[in-house]
């Protein structure tokens, strides 16, 4: 069995990252308790712990792509990081689930409680406007996804400053989306924590909004990586699971959009 | 789906750069067992992690089965500073300690991640697994979750220290009920020990389809890496679901939403929906593995190959898709209406088909085979005996009109220990006994390993099979105290926990005994009846194997 590798796959060097990791995160636990129960240096240990994650992370993404131009990355180990991809992404779908599970278990059986009336949304509620800032910001996203495959042809076609155009396009667009979302949450007609409608609104909608931003830093990374002319038109997973990330953060969307705001709010008075 | 069809077309000119990693070039002692990228290292880290967990979880239930000997209160005001309600908070405590440790911190990285580890890869002739250093994070965050766990012993929960919540944390006693940080502390145990599973489930998954050797069709692979790959798509789908659920916790508890609080609008049996939706699939992520393994160890110890293998094969698949739609059985008592208890008696009610094919192929297994009873098969043997016992009160147990009687009664903890403790557990003995000339290279001691498995056996039946009896009669799960009527059957089963206990003594002593003194195992101690591939290496393998492919016919 002795000798040298004789098979496409990628045996990996021993590395620090995965223990570092680890650590960092129990550290972020540790300090996030300590924080929410106002134990002293609580914040501190948190954003510590939170930096040594993003050092892991960034560490760790840095290896992966200097494997990849080292040619490590051979087309069944491309094969393997497609199906991590695909993979997570079918995680995160059901972790999306548990939070339309919430907001329909809500909404199809409102509570008669006096808060609540037996009526969705809760009596006497004030809703956001679907077809204002919500519209749009489907647009938006809906139009992040086209400049996001734009970007994909022209990296496929060799054009890479097709590539950057369209990066540019989606993160402004991505940005744009943010934006407006934090203006809406600001002006928002209810408070984040007044009942089941606005706990479940903001939670999953936040954490619809928390996706956006890592998908934008996502693409962001491909920006600075196709600057540095990384991806080829043959090889450039990186870009294909960034687009892929944005087109999941785009389809949740849709289903917010329609559930939560158009559908989950209907009937009641407009803010 | 594609095979991997590795031949000298898809290598890849870099030797150079991966020159250093000849087959049994081993790192230095921090790279190798902290920065760890080798499938089987990992595995043994697991295995280790399992091992104390076990020992702790253990432990805790000898204080439980202490303090129900007889009743009244015996030992825990002694810890309570005399005080009876301290003494029932921190029975809580121990109850969700016992259940989360032993769920999330042993039979799962015990099966999945060390065995699921060690011999998924070899088994579908690759090198390693398909994201080597992901693995090594998989393993390192159980170890960060399971010292918030401990850690939150310490630090206030509810009436005292430790979070008393169950390992269901249902709410509002996970919510209001228990404010303390320790709750928090649990909460965040159980996000970082899930993502450590969701990534190892992806890894699986990936490795499973696209790194088989030449030749190893779906339809050709072993059944251990099919029941890994069921495993791993249940623990991928329910995991983010749980992960959603306690984070509602989380923010009920300190950031004033009002998802569980009814005031607020909110429901607390959205809680135990969520929760089952992922603790239905969970309970059987803590069985498929076993039944892979199980499947290997009565046809080698038959000599003949496991009956009706499609069948065998696409049961547990069967198991892992009905096993997402069945969930509301374990909330009998919330009060839903009668056609929804209906449709989720009858779903489970299913189930047994599936489970049935298996135990009757095992069986089938057996029949007309060589039978040799050494230590592997003799747990084999166990496990297919318990798990039908528990099986078959399962069955009872689907009848939503019957649940309303025995529910969170000592019938359902005999019925899921009888799965559990004795189903799993006893798996995973088995494959320890199995595996364990392979993994070590040196054979374990047959005395030993019969002695642990008769008075383990013996142990564990007198602690169970009573609490069939105390169930029906009435005796309420989750209480420290019980009234005189049932005192003689909880005396016998704590009886049968100092046997099992003593039943242990064996296994630890085999264990040093076999790695000190142990008689050099060969590459396939098991004979003819042995087929898989990691019978075709030598004992204990090469650091990385199959730096050749082989090809299967």
């Amino acid at each position: 069995m002795a000798g040298a590798k004789n098979h496409p796959y990628h045996i990996l060097p021993p590395s620090i990252w995965p223990f570092m990791g680890s650590f960092s995160a129990m550290a972020m636990a540790v300090g996030g308790v300590m924080w929410m129960h106002d134990y002293a240096f609580g914040g501190y240990v948190f954003f510590a712990g939170l930096l040594a994650v993003l050092f892991t992370m960034f560490s760790w993404w840095v290896d992966v792509i200097r494997e990849a131009h080292a040619g490590d990355h051979t087309p069944i180990v491309q094969l393997h990081l497609r199906y991590g991809m695909i993979l997570f992404i079918a995680s995160e779908v059901m972790f999306f689930v548990a939070w339309f599970w919430a907001w329909f278990n809500a909404s199809l059986f409102p509570s008669a409680v006096e808060s609540i009336g037996g009526v969705w949304p809760p009596h006497g509620m004030k809703v956001m406007d679907p077809f204002g800032l919500p519209l749009l910001n489907t647009l938006i996203l809906l139009c992040s996804g086209t400049t996001v495959t734009w970007a994909h042809h022209a990296l496929i076609h060799g054009d890479r400053d097709g590539l950057k155009k369209g990066l540019w396009a989606t993160i402004g667009l991505g940005l744009l989306f943010s934006s407006i979302q934090a203006y809406e949450y600001w002006h928002a007609p209810f408070g984040f924590s007044e009942n089941i409608y606005t706990s479940a609104f903001f939670m999953a909608t936040g954490f619809h909004g928390f996706h956006v931003l890592v998908g934008t830093i996502f693409l962001i990374v491909c920006l600075i990586r196709a600057y540095k002319g990384h991806f080829t038109a043959r090889q450039h997973f990186g870009f294909e699971a960034a687009a892929w990330y944005w087109h999941f953060v785009d389809v949740v969307w849709l289903f917010l959009f329609i559930c939560i705001y158009v559908w989950g709010g209907w009937g009641a008075e407009i803010h | 789906m594609t095979d991997t069809t590795a031949n000298a077309s898809h290598f890849h000119a870099h030797d150079a750069h991966d020159a250093h990693h000849d087959a049994d070039h081993k790192p230095s002692f921090f790279a190798r067992w902290f920065m760890s990228t080798n499938h089987k290292d990992i595995g043994t880290l697991y295995l280790i992690f399992a091992i104390i967990a076990g020992i702790i979880g253990g432990t805790i239930s000898g204080i439980m089965r202490a303090e129900l000997a007889a009743p009244g209160l015996q030992i825990l005001p002694n810890w309570a500073g005399g005080s009876v309600d301290q003494a029932a908070y921190l029975w809580n405590v121990l109850i969700t300690a016992h259940g989360l440790i032993m769920v999330f911190f042993m039979v799962m990285p015990a099966m999945i991640g060390g065995f699921g580890n060690w011999f998924v890869p070899i088994m579908i002739g690759a090198p390693d697994m398909a994201f080597p250093r992901m693995n090594n994070i998989s393993f390192w965050l159980i170890v960060p979750a399971f010292l918030l766990l401990l850690g939150s012993a310490f630090v206030p929960g509810g009436l005292g220290n430790g979070a008393g919540i169950g390992w269901t944390a249902y709410a509002p006693l996970s919510t209001s009920g228990s404010s303390g940080p320790a709750v928090d502390l649990a909460i965040f145990s159980l996000h970082l020990a899930g993502a450590s599973s969701i990534l190892g489930a992806i890894n699986f998954i990936t490795t499973i389809f696209n790194m088989r050797a030449p030749g190893m069709t779906l339809h050709k692979m072993p059944l251990f890496v099919w029941s890994v790959l069921v495993t791993a798509f249940l623990l991928l789908l329910s995991l983010p679901v749980l992960a959603g659920a306690i984070t509602m916790l989380l923010t009920d508890r300190n950031f004033g939403t009002h998802f569980f609080d009814a005031s607020g609008g909110g429901d607390p049996i959205l809680y135990q929906h969520l929760f089952w939706f992922f603790g239905h699939p969970e309970v059987y992520i803590m069985i498929l593995p076993g039944f892979g393994m199980i499947s290997h160890i009565v046809a080698t110890f038959s000599r003949k190959p496991v009956f009706g293998y499609l069948g065998m094969a696409y049961a547990m698949v069967a198991i892992g898709v009905i096993g997402f739609v069945v969930w509301a059985h374990h909330m009998f008592t919330v009060g839903m209406d009668v056609n929804t208890k209906m449709y989720f008696t009858a779903a489970t009610m299913v189930i047994a088909v599936p489970t049935g094919i298996k135990i009757f192929s095992w069986i089938a297994t057996m029949w007309g085979g060589s039978i040799s009873f050494q230590t592997p098969m003799m747990w084999a043997i166990g496990f297919i005996f318990m798990f039908t016992v528990g099986g078959v009160t399962g069955v009872v147990l689907a009848n939503g009109g019957i649940d309303n009687n025995v529910h969170d009664t000592y019938y359902v903890v005999a019925h899921f220990h009888y799965v559990l403790s004795l189903g799993a557990v006893f798996a995973l003995f088995a494959a320890w006994y199995y595996w364990f000339p392979k993994m070590f290279g040196k054979m374990y001691s047959e005395v030993l390993g019969q002695l642990h498995f008769w008075i383990f056996f013996i142990g564990v039946n007198i602690m169970f099979f009573p609490m069939h009896f105390l169930g029906m009669q009435g005796m309420q799960r989750r209480v420290p105290d019980y009234t005189d009527a049932y005192a003689e059957w909880n005396h016998v089963a704590s009886l049968g926990y100092v046997i099992m206990a003593i039943g242990l003594i064996p296994f630890f002593i085999n264990i040093f005994y076999s790695l000190l003194a142990g008689r050099r195992a060969e590459g396939n101690p098991w004979g003819e009846g042995a087929t898989t591939l990691e019978w075709t290496l030598s004992s204990p393998p090469p650091f990385h194997q199959f730096e050749t492919l082989p090809k299967i016919d």
